[in-house]
């Protein structure tokens, strides 16, 4: 029963380290991300002069970033416990998620095969990006505590 | 007499007495006549302001809608709370399921009063208890706005309440204790006029303190904890604190909160998440003044810690 015991809590132990991993490499992500657009949104609202090559490169980068998104590898069942605003409710509607974020992988696409050559095509660019940013924190995120 | 008889008839006396008080105390109360008399007839243009600023389309137009669709006002959006589930009723201009045939004065008591037409008190989830703060000539004005949105039928859901809530008449009560049209912050002389517009569109229209404050045993506002966060009242999570106490708003300047309810971006580009993804686009519709104004009285009221528990660490 002992051995169990310490088989049952290592087990729960190794998988809340785990999980711990997969949580932390997706808010690097998404940290990665707000970094990206805010090279975009600066520029959008007038606290840095428009810069063609740097839109270029955020798109790129953010475009990389969210192409390499695997919503199965990232949000295995269980991983909303711990340090995490994922709501639950990604793993209740997990083809609502996956939607979400495919949605999320076009904008980008759309917008890193085109980027904006001036301060007015980039407006449209950067509010598409935004709506599926909020799109998705809107039902599949929760603040904690 | 014997004694026991003697108790018997004082305690029916003190219940009829008790019920007649309760009565006297829960009747819906309508505007007072001085005050329905000056409403005035209102200004569309200027009604379509306090429309994004009141954010009526985020429970009452149809949920999920998308651009023009959220001015039809048709309703559906349920609350799930402690106390049941409510249903955000048709509020479009159709004669028979919105409110097409409210007169303007129908109109003020159901948004200054929480009083239906028919003379009963609408459940504070409806937020009236700050919309008591608005101007008459406000709710005018918005009456107008509302009359040029499009008649869309269909009737929502009733409620669904748990006893004592499914009893309407109590919140005669409720009202006493938490409807009043006083400012909920108290402005020394001299207070910039931008502060107190901000006053106004967040404690009124805005009605921010309705999430972003925790409430009583009651379900009144805790009026010591004003904006301080809350455990969200439907749903899940909690709901940030927006004073600048600790866990609050404190790191972002005033230029950084009237940004995000600009563009919904944070001062880390992080994006507007959750139920403020809906008041964000409403405030978006605002003129940049009325943003800077809520940004400069956000930065005014008194500091708190977060009005939530801390986070469990196995959650």
């Amino acid at each position: 029963m002992k051995k169990f015991i310490i088989a049952v809590s290592a087990i729960a132990f190794a998988t809340t380290a785990a999980f711990a991993d997969v949580i932390a490499d997706r808010k690097a992500v998404m940290k990665e991300n707000g970094k990206q657009v805010g090279v975009l949104v600066k520029m959008v609202q007038g606290e840095a002069d428009f810069d063609a090559a740097a839109v270029m490169a955020a798109l790129t980068r953010l475009n990389e970033n969210v192409q390499a998104i695997d919503v199965a590898a990232s949000f295995p069942p269980g991983s909303d416990k711990g340090d995490t605003t994922a709501s639950p409710k990604i793993w209740e509607d997990m083809a609502g998620f996956q939607a979400a974020v495919d949605k999320f992988k076009a904008v980008t696409a759309e917008a890193a095969a085109a980027p904006a050559q001036d301060l007015e095509a980039l407006k449209p660019q950067v509010a598409a990006i935004g709506q599926s940013c909020s799109s998705c924190h809107e039902a599949f995120r929760i603040k904690k505590g | 007499m014997n004694l026991p008889g003697k108790l018997a008839v004082a305690a029916v006396i003190a219940a009829g007495v008790g019920g007649l008080a309760f009565w006297y105390l829960t009747e819906p109360a309508r505007m007072d006549a001085e005050t329905a008399a000056a409403l005035e007839t209102g200004d569309a243009a200027r009604g379509e302001r306090i429309f994004w600023a009141g954010g009526c389309t985020s429970c009452h137009a149809k949920p999920k809608s998308e651009g023009e669709a959220r001015l039809q006002l048709v309703g559906g959006v349920q609350l799930k709370t402690q106390f049941g589930t409510f249903v955000a009723p048709n509020i479009s201009q159709d004669v028979n399921d919105g409110i097409g045939e409210w007169s303007e004065e129908d109109f003020a008591n159901a948004m200054l009063k929480g009083v239906s037409p028919s003379g009963d008190h609408y459940y504070p989830a409806f937020p009236y208890a700050s919309y008591a703060r608005m101007r008459p000539e406000d709710v005018s004005d918005l009456y107008a706005f509302m009359k040029t949105l499009p008649a869309v039928a269909g009737r929502a859901p009733d409620h669904t309440l748990s006893f004592p809530f499914s009893f309407r008449r109590g919140i005669g009560l409720w009202k006493l204790l938490y409807v009043s049209k006083n400012p909920v912050i108290a402005m020394p002389e001299g207070t910039p006029e931008n502060v107190l517009l901000g006053r106004y569109l967040v404690e009124g229209p805005g009605h921010c303190g309705e999430c972003h404050t925790p409430r009583s045993i009651t379900g009144g506002a805790d009026k010591g904890r004003w904006l301080a966060g809350a455990v969200a009242a439907e749903g899940r999570g909690v709901i940030p604190n927006i004073t600048s106490g600790e866990g609050g708003l404190g790191g972002w300047s005033e230029g950084d909160i009237a940004s995000f309810l600009e563009t919904g971006f944070t001062p880390d580009f992080d994006s507007v998440g959750g139920s403020m993804v809906e008041v964000q686009k409403n405030i978006a519709q605002l003129t940049p003044d009325d943003r800077a104004a809520i940004a400069a009285y956000l930065k005014a009221v008194p500091p708190r810690p977060n009005g939530y528990p801390a986070r469990q660490p196995s959650n």
